[in-house]
């Protein structure tokens, strides 16, 4: 499983989504096609907005189906946060 | 064009404000004032520094300003920023804990250093809850700006606390090519007031028609603010074109989310002065503000809702018979 530490790249408001895509693009897509799970550590971070969030995972639905949700796992997250990749993850399940 | 501050413009009473502006010539900007008494909402200092940078600065005139109140707008940044000697001397002191002067975001840099300097400047350090959903609002509405205005200037944003009523309130505006162009990309939209209530739908983006929308807008950041207006009983106004939205403040038993925004309390019109780009402004009660984590939730449960709906909709699709 590779880690990746969101504080470290976005900082405690993660809201930049040009950072969120560089991270999606550069560490979590190439983990997932080799087949590599993938945890998101947002320990340290304590608020997201739903465009950073959308930026970060919305495309893995797309590539990966619903089931990239059995490949990455979300830790330490508030439960601002928590709701929020809920929104997302729900909303791009139920966009099929 | 021409400008002229009103007694009093705040969201509650800004058709007032935007019926006196006048936006033909562009290439010149004259600014006038009441004489015994002026107080305006940020989201009108944010409108004209961005008039103002359209403009070269020989061509901008500023009447001298008379109120008592004239001091409110030196310290705001209004002349500096349209480079304008007002002949008012003040006592700069920090602004900390009272307003946000007008500042220009023009890039992601740019903001992710406004962002962290704002809550400090807000004097919202020992209110997490509330800085939250500031900056939460702020972010959302200058990257906007940023990724769909293709605003030479980038956006233009100022904000004030009001001890009075206990209300932050942000103004953000920016000069580019408004939302109904940006809307027009995906979706029809006849009037600049058809795109404004499309892009304040759930889920609805100018960068795609696809449900989910694309890998880096989905079409809800304008639908999360009017929730939080809508739940925190504010105003929230959005204008761009000639049309302007404007969220009315609800009863307290009366708080239901609507995907659609024409379903909200609310007053609307599509025959305002033209404004080329786009405005926002909201007040932020602190008194009311929801806690941001419950807030999320409904705004969540009626985010999903809209899309099942658009499904279905989609699915149900009629057989033709000719």
């Amino acid at each position: 499983m590779k880690e990746i530490k969101l504080l470290d790249h976005v900082g405690s408001f993660a809201e930049n989504k040009d950072k969120a895509r560089q991270i999606r693009v550069q560490l979590i897509i190439p983990s997932l096609e080799s087949g590599e799970g993938i945890i998101l550590d947002f320990t340290g971070v304590d608020a997201a907005t739903q465009s950073f969030v959308h930026a970060l995972i919305s495309d893995l639905f797309r590539k990966f189906g619903s089931e990239v949700l059995d490949k990455i796992s979300f830790k330490n997250c508030s439960e601002e946060v928590k709701k929020i990749i809920g929104i997302v993850s729900d909303y791009m399940q139920e966009a099929g | 064009m021409k400008v002229y501050f009103p007694n009093s413009a705040f969201l509650g009473n800004f058709d007032g404000f935007l019926k006196r502006f006048d936006p033909t010539n562009p290439e010149i900007l004259e600014i006038s004032a009441n004489p015994l008494w002026v107080s305006v909402h940020p989201v009108v200092l944010a409108m004209v520094a961005a008039l103002g940078s359209r403009v070269k600065p020989d061509k901008i005139s500023c009447e001298v300003f008379e109120a008592p109140s004239k001091n409110y707008f030196e310290r705001m940044g209004l002349f500096k920023s349209l480079c304008v000697k007002s002949g008012i001397h003040i006592n700069e002191h920090d602004p900390a804990g009272r307003f946000i002067p007008i500042v220009q975001i023009k890039d992601s840099d740019g903001l992710e250093k406004f962002l962290e300097d704002m809550i400090p400047l807000l004097h919202l350090q020992e209110d997490p809850e509330h800085a939250k959903t500031i900056r939460y609002i702020v972010s959302e509405l200058v990257r906007n700006v940023l990724e769909h205005a293709r605003s030479r200037d980038g956006a233009f944003l100022a904000a004030q606390y009001h001890e009075k009523s206990n209300t932050i309130r942000i103004g953000i505006a920016d000069c580019g090519v408004g939302i109904r162009e940006t809307i027009m990309q995906s979706y029809s939209a006849p009037t600049d007031l058809d795109a404004i209530r499309l892009a304040l739908m759930p889920g609805i983006t100018g960068t795609t028609k696809k449900e989910g929308g694309t890998e880096q807008n989905a079409g809800a950041g304008l639908f999360f603010i009017k929730s939080i207006a809508t739940r925190n009983r504010n105003f929230f106004v959005l204008y761009s074109g000639g049309a302007m939205y404007k969220l009315l403040k609800r009863k307290p038993d009366d708080l239901t989310l609507s995907a659609d925004p024409f379903n909200d309390r609310h007053s609307r019109g599509n025959e305002f002065p033209y404004w080329q780009g786009t405005v926002v402004g909201i007040d932020i009660t602190l008194d009311t503000t929801e806690g941001f984590t419950r807030l999320l939730g409904l705004i969540g449960e009626i985010y999903e809702e809209a899309v099942k709906e658009r499904r279905r909709a989609r699915k149900n699709i009629q057989p033709k018979f000719i």
